[in-house]
Order: structure tokens, then C-alpha cells, then sequence
């Protein structure tokens, strides 16, 4: 058993982790520590070939693995320890994180604990596609991995359901190889993923785009067959007569991503039921002192610099532990607002908030009130569930004082 | 050409239950498995349950061999090291006219010696059962849950050991009696045995009429389940069934919490035309939720992790009640011959009874002797379930125990190893899910499938053309993306 005192731990080594832990260091941390569990570092991004990583953060658009090349690099400079192959099993209320790897078991003390897991991508069964249980259904992220990091098809006449971001650039990547694919399916009335991959990844491929539309039976009791896909009206139901078979051996899934918080949940760390991942304060501070949460384990971030953006942020409150003020007031989504995070502000101060909208929408005004008074009025041209909306606003010691609630509302 | 003392068809539960039994004897014994693995069929596509024998009509085969089967199952789980939970069972009656179904059953009970049987108020099994209400209860204590899958291997590997020729991916095409027994011609070539035993499950008309006329029709029916999240596993302590439904020969859909801790809803209850047909439907996982929301109100909509099937094989159509007893017999026609029909619900509980029934009719035919060298291996349990210091041993001395590469279940890389080295040989994706559990928790395989390609290759030299999902023509992958340069 090896014990370990640490001042910073941060699990996951993906973007937000290594953003998190290299701000942990340049703010004053002597001791940080990343743990993940693969051999490499860096979490999705090696397998994101593609490139627009990075372009808002330094103006040079980057593939992944160049992107977390950057940052890898930052974190060597800045003599962070990594352990790989290391699984954390357990992290309890008292910060003592419990990991096992090759060299036996580990109980690492931290001051601080930045959670940065990431997330996974929901499977068939998250939206029940009936039929056979045939091989030839992969989720696009496992696709995707297997294509990129291991040189191997998984097939070659591919359907891909769900038009979320890493359906869309699988799309184009198989395409490239060479392989038929033959359209994107999306059950809503617009694509999920953003805007511009529905262009770059699409349009200018040809790839057929069906809004409206979902795999109703799967067919195939050994290798996927042929998947029967369908017309959706707007309750959700089958359009009678539009049902019809197409031949294909492989269907991609992309209906997005869940943030990884089981072992956030075996801590005791209350978690926001719509975001998927922990409640936060303006800090990003968790219910327990002293664990933090960024990245796709706290939301689900279109971008890889916004999330790391506030990852540094978050890497900066674990080692600078700002007084609280006992005083909170609660963050809620109001009219057409999905989520806003954080949930929660307990100290004056310019507060970054991000959010999403419900549906989309045109010409439309944000409002935020603090109780019954507006303190914020913005217009927005338009507004899409699949653009996370983020603004900087200032809460003053006034509204922290006599607040109970702010809430966010999108007028039409 | 090797002749066998005895030849079995199908590596189910029953047919691996009856390897092992006669394994312990001093005999020639061969198994063939049409399926990558043992345990493909119906034995690995049901509820998992150790029935006590109240639903069985007494003096019929099924209330014998379930009553037999179940008081087996504590010593075998011990010797075997398969995991085993006697969580009890409450079938619930919401109204005083469900009460007299619950009545009944306490006699067929009584009458099938099946012991501890109580009846507890609403009031009583909500301080059990808190998201249950109910008008009163039948309480069963002598019922459990085990995963029939572990069951079947462990059977199966255990009588590798003591010398059974398993034979998977081995269809048995044609069948010729002659004097001294049986000519058994098979996709891997003809062998001949004294004695052969039809476990075939739902392919066993199809083996009967492979030798003399079958005098029975098999009336597949499938049974549909949905699985939730383990995150739910505090949603019921016991098995929780209905009344049994008026029709079809059946139990009801009923809400069962596993060994794993997750839950199963089902099964469904379908006359299908097609055997193989193991499809699920939208309109029967609606029903299934629908139905088990009725039991528990609580059960969270978005909470499924998998779906799936499996197919009873019963003797009667729905129109002939669908209730047909177990045959178990020597063919009248056919000398040698022992059959196996119509082993549906409670055959995974019967399984170790029927085996000794079995051996019973081969020891008219040979005089039998023990091996003096009979061995076990007993499962080990899990890394995740051991002590930290259990753990921390077991990496000193394998580190590859301290390799996590399921996430979901914990599995180590030392564990995925050890399933895909397996005496039977079988190594498909499946093969490594049953043994160890890697790739079933709720990412399904997401983050461990890359894993377990990478073991097969290295540890395996498996090329990835070779690498199937379950079955024969089930392959992952269609090849590599680029010609690897030497």
C-alpha cells in the first residue's frame, strides 16, 4: 500500500484535467498529481483527428492530438506527476482517493480534488432501439477509436443514428476511407450536433441528413442485416407508411454523452439531474469542501477551448480557497433555459456563466432577475441547444445580500 | 473413429449439467455445442431463478426435479464457488380475489413439501418491500437467484477437467442407429457413441426426427426482459412476482433483483413460429415497464441499461393450455436413445436433479465406476469483491490485477485473461462477458471492448477477423484501414 500527501489531485487526464492541473501549479500548488486509467494522456482527444481544436484559444486550428500536445507539454514543463494504467476505485468525504495500478494500491491524501472524468457516450438502450441483438452496432466514439488508433474498420455500408457532433465527424471520417455511408438519421426536427459540422461534415460530403427520422427495428441475428428506419410526427410517433428497410452492416450510434460521475456519486457529491454532473458553486467547488468539478464530467461542452478555459478556472479555485461567505443564492433556469451553471453563488464578484437553451430559436432576449429585479437584458439573434451560451456578469454584494434566486429567462 | 460411452446434444444448462454428473464416472463422454460457447440458448436468456416448487402441478416431473434441484443448489454453489443469493420470493396479491390464487398456491406447495411458506399483510411487506404495496403477500424463503450463465460454465469447464470432450461450433447434421449405438455426423466430422442423450433444448424434435418420427410438436415462446442500471438495486430486496396469469403456462412478468444488483423486468410471454427468432419489441418493452410499474410505481423510466430475450421451449400450444409436464425418458423405439423434451421454466433449478435422473437411466446400460482422480475447480471470486489486502497480494503476485479495464464492473486485465483461457476454449466477445462480466455494465463495452481486442491480438495472436461477437458469423470488424507495412 503506497500513501501519497498531495496538494492537488485531479482525476482524468483529458483536456480539463491537464488545463485544471497546469493552473493549479501556476497559481502555487507544490504537489499535483493526474490520475487516469489509460497508458496514454490526454483522454478522447488522440482519436480526434480532425482538426477546429484550439482555434478560439491561441487563433490556430489544431488536430487533438496537436491540441493536447500543447498541453501535455505545459504539464511536463510544470513537473505535474502522472500516474497511468491507475484506476481510482473510491475517493472519500476526507479527500483520500483510493487507486489501484500495476504497482499495488494506493491512498492518496489531497487537499484539493479536481474531478475531470469526462464522459461516456449512451448506447442503444438509452433510447430502447428494438430488434436483434446482431455485432455491427458500435457507438461513434468506439468507432471512432477503433478506426484512429487501431488502423481497423468496423464496417463497411454504415447508417449512422443521431446527429450528435461525433456522429457527424464520423460521418465524414468514414467517407474519407472510402466507405458508403448512407445518411444520418436525427428523431428531432434539427440536427444536435453543431451548425457548422452539419456543413463541413455533411453538406460537403453529400451525406444525406433525415431530420424527423429514427431506426425503428434492427434486423440481423449474427452481423447487423438491415436497420428499418421511420418518419417521426412531432408526438413522437411513427408516420404511418413511411417505414422502409435499408440494407446496410454497421449503424453507428450518436446520441450523446452522459458525464462520468460515478465515483463523484459513491462520494456523497449531489449531482444536478438535467446537466448529469455535480452542483457547483461559482467556484465549481462541490457539496464537499474541497472537490472541485470541470470539464464533460461538470457539462457537456461543444468546444474543447471553452472547456478548458474554465477548467484553468477551476484548477486556479482549488489551490486559492477563497473564503466563503455563508450567504447563497441559487442559480435557476427559467423560461426556455435548460441549464445554467453554476447553481449556486455564495461570493460577490464577476461570475462566468455558461447555459443552453431548450429549442431553437430567432430574435429572441435574455433576461436574468435577481429575485423580481432584472439585473441583466441581452438580445440574441438566435439562440440553438447545441451552441452553449456563456456570459460574465457581475453580482454585487447588493444582490448576494437580499437575493434569493436568480433566474434566467429567454423571451420571445 | 472414436466410439464414446455417451454422446450429448447441446451445451445448455442440461446437457452441461449432465457432462459434469458423468464426468464423475469412469466414461467416454463427448458434448457437441452448435454455438461458439456453452450456455448460447435458452439457458442463458432467462430470469436466473431458483424456484422453490410452488408452481408446479404436484406428482408431475417439474415439481419433482424443481423440489430436488433446489435443495441441491447451496452444496453445489459451494463446491463450484458459482455465486448464489436466496434473496425469497413474494408473489403479491392487490386484491382479496388475487388472495385466492395465493391460497392455492400454498397448497400446491404444502403439497410439493416445500417448506416455510407464509402469508404476510400489506402492512408486513411494505416494512420488507417499501416501494411495494400490496393487499397481502405469499412469502417464499427457499427461492434464489443465481446467473444461469456462471452456472452453465462452471458445469461445463468443470467436466472438461474430468476429461468430457466439449466440441463447440459443432452442428449435428444426421444421425444413424445402428446395432451398438449411433453414428453422429457433424460439420467437424462423424463419431459414433453406445448411448445418446438429446438435451438439444429447442432443437429437440429436430434431433428426434433425425432417428424415428417424432410423436410431439415443440411451440417456441419468447420471453422478453429489460435490465436497469444497478444504480436502481435498492428499488426491492426479494423477487417480486404477480399472481400467475390465468393462461399460457406461465408465471407473469415479474421484477427480479440479480446477483450483479442489477434488475430484470420480464419475461414477456409470445408463441412465436421461429425458434431462433430472439428479437425484442417496442410495443413488449412498453409493456413490461408498463406492467412492472404496476407492481412498483417507483421504477425510473430512464433507468434501462439492456434488453434481451429468450426463447421456452413448451410441448402444448397456448390453444392446449400451454402447460405441458417434462419427458424424460429412453425412446421405446429407439434403444439408447434418452430425450430430453420440453425443458422450459423451472429447468435451470431442475438442471443438477435431472442430470442424476439421467445417470440413473445410463447406469442400466454400464455398471458405474468413480474416477478416483475426479477434480473440481472452484470459481474465484471477483478482484472487486476481495479485501484491500486480498487485492494487494493478489497484484504482488500477477500485475496485471492491478489493471482495471472494465470500468463499469471493475474487471482487471489478470480476469480477462483468465476467461479467455478457458478449458473450453471459447473466445468470443461474449465468452469473456460471461466469465468475467467485462463489457455488461451500463457503457456496455464502450470503454473496454478497445481493451479486450488489444489482450486477443497480443496475449490471444487472435487476428481480427477472428474476433466474433457470439456466434459463428457475428465478426466485429471488416478489416484494417490501411495495409500494416513488416
Amino acid at each position: 500500500m503506497t500513501n501519497e500527501n498531495v496538494d492537488v489531485a485531479v482525476i482524468g487526464s483529458g483536456p480539463a484535467g491537464l488545463a485544471a492541473a497546469v493552473s493549479a501549479k501556476e497559481n502555487g500548488a507544490n504537489y499535483v498529481v493526474i490520475i487516469d486509467r489509460n497508458s496514454w494522456k490526454g483522454g478522447i482527444l488522440p482519436q480526434c483527428i480532425h482538426d477546429g481544436f484550439g482555434l478560439e484559444e491561441t487563433g490556430n486550428s489544431m488536430t487533438g492530438p496537436e491540441y493536447i500536445q500543447m498541453y501535455i507539454d505545459d504539464a511536463k514543463k510544470h513537473n505535474i506527476d502522472f500516474l497511468t494504467e491507475t484506476m481510482v476505485i473510491n475517493i472519500d468525504k476526507n479527500k483520500t482517493i483510493t487507486a489501484v495500478n500495476k504497482n499495488g494500491i494506493y491512498k492518496i491524501n489531497a487537499e484539493s480534488i479536481i474531478l475531470s472524468m469526462g464522459c461516456r457516450e449512451k448506447t442503444r438502450w438509452n433510447i430502447m432501439v428494438p430488434g436483434d441483438r446482431p455485432s455491427g452496432i458500435y457507438t461513434a466514439g468506439v468507432a471512432q477509436a477503433f478506426i484512429n488508433l487501431y488502423n481497423i474498420i468496423p464496417g463497411k455500408n454504415i447508417v449512422i443514428l443521431g446527429s450528435g457532433d461525433v456522429g457527424l465527424i464520423m460521418a465524414r471520417r468514414l467517407k474519407l476511407e472510402g466507405l458508403n455511408v448512407l445518411g444520418v438519421l436525427e428523431i428531432l426536427p434539427h440536427a444536435s450536433g453543431l451548425p457548422r459540422n452539419v456543413v463541413q461534415c455533411l453538406d460537403d460530403y453529400e451525406i444525406p441528413l433525415y431530420l424527423n427520422h429514427t431506426v425503428t427495428h434492427i434486423d440481423g441475428r449474427e452481423r447487423l442485416e438491415s436497420v428499418t428506419i421511420a418518419q417521426i410526427d412531432n408526438k413522437k410517433n411513427i408516420v404511418k407508411g413511411s417505414e422502409k428497410k435499408i440494407k446496410c452492416d454497421t449503424l453507428l450510434l450518436s446520441f450523446g454523452l452522459i458525464p462520468e460521475n460515478e465515483l463523484s456519486k459513491d462520494a456523497g457529491i449531489k449531482i444536478d439531474n438535467i446537466t448529469g454532473g455535480p452542483v457547483v458553486d461559482q467556484t465549481y467547488e462541490t457539496n464537499i469542501p474541497g472537490i472541485y468539478a470541470c470539464g464533460n464530467c461538470l457539462q457537456v461542452y461543444d468546444t474543447v477551448d471553452v472547456l478548458s478555459k474554465s477548467a484553468k478556472l477551476v484548477g486556479k479555485n482549488a489551490v486559492v480557497k477563497l473564503i466563503k461567505n455563508k450567504k447563497s443564492i441559487f442559480v435557476k433556469p427559467g423560461k426556455n433555459i435548460r441549464y445554467v451553471i453554476p447553481q449556486i453563488i455564495n461570493k460577490k464578484g464577476l461570475i462566468n456563466f455558461t447555459m443552453r437553451v431548450n429549442k431553437p430559436a430567432q430574435n429572441v432576449t435574455l433576461k436574468i432577475k435577481a429575485d423580481e429585479k432584472e439585473i441583466y437584458k441581452k438580445k440574441q439573434r438566435w439562440v440553438n441547444p447545441a451552441n452553449m451560451i456563456e456570459l460574465t456578469l457581475e453580482i454585487t454584494h447588493e444582490i448576494l445580500k437580499k437575493g434569493k434566486t436568480l433566474v434566467v429567462n429567454l423571451h420571445e | 473413429m472414436k466410439n464414446f460411452h455417451v454422446a450429448i446434444i447441446g451445451g445448455g444448462v442440461i446437457g452441461s449439467a449432465i457432462a459434469w454428473e458423468l464426468s464423475k464416472y469412469k466414461l467416454d463422454v463427448v458434448v457437441f455445442e452448435k454455438g461458439l460457447d456453452v450456455c448460447s440458448g435458452t439457458s442463458k436468456a432467462n430470469s436466473g431463478v431458483i424456484h422453490s416448487g410452488i408452481n408446479s402441478t404436484p406428482g408431475t416431473l417439474k415439481a419433482r426435479f424443481c423440489v430436488e434441484g433446489n435443495k441441491m443448489f447451496t452444496d453445489l454453489a459451494e463446491k463450484l464457488g458459482f455465486s448464489l443469493k436466496w434473496t425469497g420470493k413474494y408473489v403479491i396479491a392487490k386484491n382479496p380475489l388475487e388472495s385466492q390464487e395465493i391460497d392455492r398456491l400454498i397448497k400446491v406447495g404444502k403439497k410439493n413439501n416445500v417448506l416455510g411458506l407464509e402469508i404476510h399483510t400489506g402492512a408486513v411487506v411494505k416494512k420488507r418491500e417499501s416501494n411495494l404495496s400490496c393487499f397481502e403477500a405469499l412469502w417464499v424463503p427457499t427461492a434464489g437467484v443465481i446467473l444461469p450463465y456462471e452456472f452453465t460454465i462452471v458445469l461445463a469447464e468443470n467436466a472438461v477437467k474430468n476429461n468430457v470432450n466439449f466440441l463447440l461450433e459443432t452442428k449435428v447434421t444426421n444421425i444413424k442407429k445402428y446395432e451398438k449405438g449411433f453414428k453422429i455426423e457433424t460439420n467437424k466430422g462423424v463419431f459414433s457413441s453406445n448411448i445418446l442423450i438429446n438435451s438439444g433444448g429447442l432443437s429437440c424434435r429436430e434431433i428426434v426426427s433425425m432417428v424415428e418420427k417424432p410423436d410431439f410438436k415443440v411451440y417456441p415462446c419468447r420471453g422478453e426482459y429489460l435490465v436497469l442500471d444497478k444504480n436502481y438495486s435498492n428499488l426491492i430486496n426479494s423477487m417480486i412476482y404477480p399472481v400467475p396469469p390465468a393462461k399460457l403456462g406461465v408465471l407473469g412478468v415479474h421484477i427480479t433483483p440479480t446477483i450483479e444488483g442489477n434488475i430484470l423486468i420480464g419475461p414477456s410471454a409470445e408463441f412465436i413460429d421461429d425458434p431462433d427468432d430472439k428479437k425484442t419489441t417496442l410495443h413488449m418493452m412498453k409493456t413490461l415497464l408498463k406492467e412492472a410499474k404496476e407492481i412498483i410505481p417507483s421504477i425510473p423510466e430512464n433507468a434501462i441499461i439492456s434488453a434481451y430475450s429468450g426463447i421456452r421451449c413448451k410441448l402444448l400450444s397456448p390453444q392446449q393450455s400451454g402447460i405441458a409436464d417434462y419427458r424424460i425418458e429412453e425412446s421405446k423405439r429407439t434403444p439408447g436413445l434418452i430425450n430430453l423434451l420440453g425443458i422450459e421454466s423451472p429447468g435451470l433449478t431442475s438442471a443438477p436433479a435431472i442430470a442424476k435422473e439421467v445417470t440413473k437411466l445410463i447406469s442400466k446400460f454400464y455398471n458405474l465406476e468413480f474416477k478416483k482422480d475426479f477434480k473440481i475447480i472452484k470459481k474465484q471470486p471477483r478482484f472487486s469483491n476481495l479485501k484491500e489486502n486480498q487485492q494487494f497480494n493478489l497484484i504482488k503476485k500477477d500485475e496485471k490485477y492491478g489493471r482495471i479495464i472494465c470500468r463499469c464492473e471493475q474487471i482487471t486485465e489478470a480476469e480477462v485473461i483468465k476467461a479467455l483461457s478457458n478449458l473450453l476454449h471459447a473466445r468470443s466477445i461474449s465468452s469473456v462477458q460471461y466469465r468475467c462480466r467485462a463489457g455488461m455494465g451500463r457503457c456496455q463495452g464502450g470503454f473496454c471492448t478497445q481493451h479486450l481486442l488489444r489482450i486477443m491480438q497480443e496475449k490471444f495472436g487472435m487476428k481480427i477477423d477472428e474476433i466474433k461477437m457470439k456466434s459463428p458469423d457475428s465478426y466485429l470488424f471488416t478489416g484494417y484501414n490501411r495495409e500494416l507495412k513488416k
